[in-house]
């Protein structure tokens, strides 16, 4: 690959994603893109950025799907989930009005590891609050990854990695070989397919966001962009989870950092 | 520096096992069958254990109802680790007192994932 066509290619993936990558990256851009080169029958990059520039519609969802970040996990960081068990969730049952629900976005939420995760969160708690109304969106970029998502099958691998094994036995059926999960989560979670750089605000508002691992592979001058997108949707004291190793801080002034023991959960900060 | 003990009939499994759990920051002590870990157990408690299904003189099953036996051992965490990968057989083995369940094949991150999710405090 020139240096020509790698900045051709990052630049169209920062505008279509917001993911950056930088040139020591190049060699992983080509190999990934071998893939889709191979399945439009092109003889090599250069034909497909000719695609890509011609507006191709099909190459430019399988560019952008074959780059997208796709690594999730069950029970991402545990702490987290007991955080929403014992901290969120008690909060909003107190200050909800009886027939409000708490709407919870899950933003960037890959084969839907993350949402079903808080779905089982939620119903264990329902079982003891079952007043509690709980609405659970999750969004991503890549039809590839929502299909998986919405199936809810899983291998023995994906099942082996986060998840408790007594949540597997409560949520989960074996069907030849591959793990099921149960139409009670199932039903739990509506997927869309949205990007987080275009308009959030017809998903309407949120009181917790959870957006874990994602903008940390945002452009520098994204990541404000994205959590002011992210606070504008949030309800007035709304939370935003985000990975262990992300912060809101420096980055823009509409979150707060709240619990020092919990570094990656901010409140959205009152006009 | 806290204990494992690997118990395992397959050298090379355990020999790979023990060395995951070392590269964690356990210490550990390894037995391959179900009465030479009870022994082990009888003389010094380990402050975890990771114990296969099918081992040879007792099996795993087998260990557990005695193991609990011991005094001071009744809350010891246990990863069954385990081909058996029906949730009738998991159940068997969260029955009789495992904390978590392992299904071969697994690989060290699987491992650690695990033992993040039981209560095992790293000193």
């Amino acid at each position: 690959m020139t240096p020509e066509d790698f900045t051709y290619l990052s630049e169209l993936l920062r505008e279509q994603t917001g993911i950056s990558l930088s040139e020591d990256k190049s060699h992983i851009l080509e190999a990934r893109l071998i893939a889709v080169v191979r399945a439009f029958n092109l003889t090599g990059i250069p034909d497909l950025i000719a695609l890509l520039k011609q507006g191709d519609a099909e190459a430019m969802e399988a560019f952008t799907e074959t780059l997208a970040v796709n690594e999730t996990m069950f029970f991402h960081d545990i702490v987290a989930f007991k955080h929403l068990e014992e901290m969120v969730f008690p909060f909003f049952l107190k200050n909800k009005k009886q027939e409000e629900a708490i709407r919870i976005l899950c933003a960037g939420c890959s084969s839907g590891q993350e949402p079903y995760s808080i779905a089982m969160q939620v119903k264990d708690f329902l079982e003891k609050n079952p007043a509690l109304k709980v609405e659970i969106i999750a969004i991503d970029i890549s039809s590839a990854m929502l299909s998986k998502a919405e199936g809810g099958i899983y291998t023995q691998f994906d099942i082996q990695r986060g998840l408790p094994i007594k949540m597997l036995l409560k949520n989960f059926t074996k069907k030849d070989g591959a793990w099921h999960i149960n139409d009670d989560i199932k039903q739990m979670v509506t997927f869309k397919k949205l990007n987080l750089l275009s308009d959030l605000k017809p998903l309407g508002k949120f009181d917790v966001i959870f957006c874990r691992y994602l903008i940390k592979h945002f452009d520098v001058i994204l990541k404000p962009l994205i959590l002011d997108k992210l606070a504008d949707i949030l309800n007035p004291d709304g939370l935003l989870f985000l990975g262990e190793d992300e912060t809101a801080l420096g980055l823009t002034d509409s979150f707060k950092s709240i619990v020092k023991s919990v570094p990656y959960l901010f409140q959205k900060v009152s006009e | 520096m806290k204990t494992f003990l690997v118990v395992e009939d397959s050298k090379i499994i355990r020999t790979i096992a023990a060395q995951a759990l070392k590269d964690m920051g356990f210490a550990t002590i390894e037995a391959g069958d179900g009465q030479t870990a009870l022994d082990i157990c009888k003389k010094e408690l380990p402050d975890a254990i990771l114990l296969d299904w099918f081992l040879p003189v007792k099996d795993g099953l087998t260990f557990m109802k005695e193991f609990r036996a011991i005094q001071g051992a009744e809350d010891t965490p246990v990863i069954f680790c385990s081909s058996k990968t029906d949730p009738e057989d998991i159940q068997k083995a969260l029955d009789a007192g495992a904390a978590e369940y392992i299904m071969k094949p697994f690989d060290s991150e699987i491992l650690k994932l695990k033992i993040n999710l039981i209560d095992l405090e790293q000193e």
